[in-house]
């Protein structure tokens, strides 16, 4: 039994918003296929599954929204056929798998039917065995309420304790004699303590580290527990937790432009923030002469229809892309205290909106693309990202990222990495400037080249190295 | 070139008689008639009623002999059929073998290698099955290897003999007729360290001997599945390298224990125990084991599989650990 | 193609760039860059708008003389059209 879980879009994503199902009950699905969007805080975002199957059951309804790792869809094995007539999507508030904002103290825990109000069909009463249905009696749990996880819309012990209140788990096995109400057995954890959440030992160090309250942690482990991703994905500051989604409206609201500035700048001040808390920036810049480049470029674009020329900013790119395969430590993430490398330059490109904000899709494997590819996937990228119609995938993991402020005017630009990854490479206008050479001096065009690095990674040394190479390629604009 | 689990372990029997002259082989069948597992197929007709001596049906004559032997200053390999049978030599090895140096205040080293078979899956019932080699595992004095590998089950036995102490050497049933390329130069392998089998960021599948194959095979699904598993084979059972499978979590934040002996009080238990005592401030889910179910070993084909783990189960439980949901309902 | 048929293109070939913009609002002799805070890509996808419809090549050396809607029509009033 496979899961359709909220991706995590981001290192600074806490929610989503689920704007579109692409797929029903019952649908045959592939692996990269296409099978939801997802509204982020930066953009609406088409969400790849990743394991083939078939949609068993869609358990969050279009409308709501719900932490990152939420459970929102079921996916049965190849081949399988729904036992039961697929229920549509409930119109009801989240799912029983996530874990309402912790209960104060004096608060009662919801009546297992509030926790796990579902319009789903009654499932037919074989796919229960006479345990399960036993243990959901003794727990107060309705069976038509539970989302069944087991082999052929098979509702499982899980299943059920999963829909419970929460209340001590049943001991494990049944007594033999019929014991109106077995005591439960110590070693279960009942509810955990109020401000105590239950939470791995990885996720209290991780949270510890990072300043991160757990009472404020939506939980995705066992039981709701908060476990490592939890805390990551959760913002450092002491951000208030996500409210409860409120029930769906009838359609998806569309988000206002306001609405959605208001939101990206959350994300942006969030991301920036832990960024310029965490990361030990250095700096270095070069200043690149472009005589070579631009002359290449100026006669490849006399030759070529309107629709098939490049922009300086491609060779830019590919020169970075490159220089990032050929030194590693600046490629790849900070992780759980240490250094990540990539195995791939996906290449994030920093994409303003107009009326504000900005977003850094990746274009993948920029280094192996050829001028005319990256040309063509610069334009795509742009316009998808403008349109608000970026894939998950390309959200997920830019390895490092590139920012051409070019285009406004200034020379240079000192960038802020985006965590977790640990450089970020800033090329400011491509101007005629005087320009010293063999003891005479000229007219050339000029762009001044940044790295903003992290030094926990790397020294300056290999920050200057990025450059040196980057300027190296760019002389040689006919092998980019 | 390509050999057998067993052709290896030949490989080092006849290795090593040749390197020392203080070696021989002794044990039930081990002569005329190959090895009850033919692993000394040949030897005898190589070597001579000398060095490789057919013994009488009794473990704990021929392991006493062996342990007078080593005190003689000779290198004795004893093969015990089973690990089963070897109970019926406890006395001798835990009595004798682990506990005369200490007992002579460090005068006499007991230089002697036992091998035994261990393990089951091959429909041969709850006599010559199990597999106890956690039980030795648990005894001070004595070193316990389980080659999982064709280069282990070539390199091992050499450094073994060459230890002072007893060591005894687990070959799985299973492996026998497990068939790869081995280095025509393939030699003597350390016994100390476990080995990283595969590198992976999700979890640590911690096991060794049977059990690595299916293993190493169970991973190779979970990646379709984009689920990166590291696996660390023990390969030495006694002491333990805790710093291998230890720094393995560490990085990886979960660990599944495989495990073809029972689960209770037995190897998965010591190592899920130093997993939470060295990694606990890195775990991010409780340690998983995946053993044995816990009744004498069935004969009938379809029993003995749904007792023992199989690729499908070890799959199964990384999925369940990595995804945090419950196992199989 | 008249002025105002060539207005029309340039406005057109804004809308595809600027959808969330107000067209009507925009003023025709300021810089279209200040004012729809175009950059390098909107200008080549302003040019091949405009060539698309019009089948005039505008040389890369030429952009600059599209700065605004009026400067824009202007030029292209003046270039020869190489096919339809």
């Amino acid at each position: 039994m496979g899961e359709f879980r909220m991706p995590s879009l981001g290192a600074d994503m806490e929610s989503g918003t689920l704007l579109e199902w692409r797929v029903q009950p019952g649908d045959a699905v592939h692996k990269g296929d296409i099978v939801a969007v997802v509204d982020t805080d930066k953009s609406a975002i088409e969400v790849e599954i990743f394991e083939s199957g078939v949609i068993g059951e869609l358990l969050v309804p279009v409308g709501d929204k719900v932490p990152v790792g939420t459970l929102l869809a079921t996916v049965l094995p190849p081949g399988a056929t729904l036992a039961t007539p697929p229920a549509a999507p409930p119109a009801a508030p989240a799912p029983a798998e996530v874990p309402a904002p912790r209960a104060a103290p004096a608060e009662v825990p919801a009546p297992p039917a509030a926790a796990v109000a579902r319009a789903a069909a009654p499932h037919a009463s074989h796919l229960v065995s006479p345990v399960v249905r036993h243990l959901a009696e003794r727990l107060g749990v309705d069976l038509d309420s539970v989302a069944p996880t087991g082999a052929g819309g098979r509702i499982t012990r899980a299943d059920v304790e999963r829909a419970a209140p929460e209340v001590a788990a049943p001991p494990p096995a049944p007594a033999p004699a019929p014991a109106p109400a077995p005591e439960p057995s110590p070693a279960v954890a009942a509810a955990p303590a109020p401000g105590r959440p239950r939470s791995s030992p990885y996720a209290r160090r991780l949270a510890a580290e990072r300043g991160v309250d757990l009472a404020d942690v939506a939980g995705s482990g066992p039981d709701g527990a908060v476990v490592a991703g939890d805390v990551t994905a959760a913002p450092s500051a002491a951000a208030p937790a996500p409210a409860p989604a409120a029930p769906a409206p009838a359609a998806p609201a569309a988000r206002t432009g306001a609405d959605r500035q208001a939101s990206m700048r959350r994300a942006i001040a969030a991301s920036m923030e832990r960024s310029k808390r965490e990361i030990p920036h250095y700096y270095v810049g070069l200043d690149i002469e472009l005589g070579a480049a631009t002359a290449w470029l100026d006669a490849a674009n006399a030759e070529r229809p309107v629709a098939e020329r490049l922009l300086p900013a491609v060779l830019l790119l590919k020169a970075a892309a490159l220089a990032a395969r050929a030194l590693p430590e600046l490629n790849g993430f900070w992780v759980d205290g240490g250094f990540r490398p990539a195995d791939h330059v996906h290449l994030g490109v920093a994409v303003s909106l107009r009326g504000g904000g900005l977003v850094a899709p990746a274009i993948h494997d920029a280094d192996t693309l050829g001028l005319d590819e990256l040309m063509a996937a610069l334009r795509d990228l742009v316009g998808r990202a403008r349109a608000g119609r970026l894939r998950s995938s390309e959200m997920a993991d830019p390895t490092i990222t590139v920012t051409n402020l070019g285009d406004q005017g200034v020379t240079t630009v000192y960038a802020v990495i985006t965590p977790p990854q640990v450089a970020m490479v800033g090329f400011g206008r491509v101007a005629e400037r005087p320009w010293a050479e063999g003891g005479m001096v000229g007219p050339r065009p000029v762009v001044t080249a940044t790295l903003a690095a992290d030094h926990r990674v790397t020294d300056g040394l290999r920050g200057a190295r990025f450059l040196t190479t980057i300027d190296k390629l760019l002389h040689a604009p006919e092998d980019l | 070139m390509t050999v057998t689990y067993r052709e290896a372990l030949r490989d080092a029997l006849r290795d090593a008689l040749v390197r020392d002259p203080r070696v021989f082989l002794m044990g039930e069948d081990v002569g005329r008639y190959g090895g009850c597992f033919a692993v000394s197929m040949g030897l005898y007709e190589e070597f001579g009623p000398e060095r490789v001596r057919d013994t009488p049906l009794s473990e704990s004559a021929f392991v006493g002999a062996g342990i007078g032997a080593a005190l003689g200053g000779l290198r004795p390999i004893v093969e015990v059929m089973t690990v089963n049978f070897s109970l019926l030599a406890l006395d001798q090895i835990l009595n004798n073998a682990a506990t005369l140096l200490h007992m002579s205040g460090g005068q006499l080293n007991v230089p002697l290698v036992i091998r035994m078979t261990t393990g089951g899956g091959r429909q041969l019932a709850a006599q010559h099955s199990h597999s106890l080699e956690g039980w030795y595992a648990h005894i001070p004095g004595l070193r316990a290897v389980a080659p999982a590998t064709l280069e282990d089950a070539r390199g091992m036995l050499w450094t073994a003999l060459e230890d002072p102490d007893p060591v005894l050497l687990f070959e799985h049933g299973g492996l026998y007729n497990l068939e790869g390329e081995l280095a025509p130069d393939a030699g003597p392998v350390d016994i100390d360290r476990a080995a990283v089998r595969r590198a992976g960021t999700d979890l640590t599948v911690i096991t060794y001997g049977g059990m690595l194959p299916k293993v190493m095979a169970a991973a190779e699904q979970l990646a379709g599945e984009r689920i990166s598993a590291e696996v660390v084979d023990l390969r030495t059972l006694r002491p333990l390298d805790d710093a291998t499978f230890v720094g393995s979590v560490t990085r990886t934040h979960r660990a599944l224990v495989v495990d073809e002996g029972w689960r209770s009080v037995g190897m998965s238990a010591e190592i899920a125990a130093r997993v939470t005592e060295g990694a606990f401030y890195d775990l991010d889910a409780p340690v998983e084991r995946l053993c044995t179910t816990e009744v004498p070993l069935p004969h009938p084909k379809h029993l003995e599989d749904a007792a023992i783990p199989q690729v499908d189960d070890v799959v199964a439980a990384a999925r369940a650990l990595v995804q945090g949901g419950p196992g199989d309902g | 193609m008249t002025d105002q048929e060539l207005r029309d293109v340039v406005l057109a070939a804004l809308g595809r760039i600027a959808p969330e913009a107000d067209l009507g609002s925009l003023d025709p002799d300021v810089d279209l860059a200040d004012q729809l805070d175009l950059d390098s890509m909107d200008t080549l996808n302003l040019v091949i708008g405009i060539h698309e419809a019009t089948g005039i090549e505008i040389p890369e050396r030429d952009y600059p003389k599209l700065a605004s809607i009026d400067a824009a029509v202007a030029y292209l009033a003046a270039r020869p059209r190489s096919a339809p």
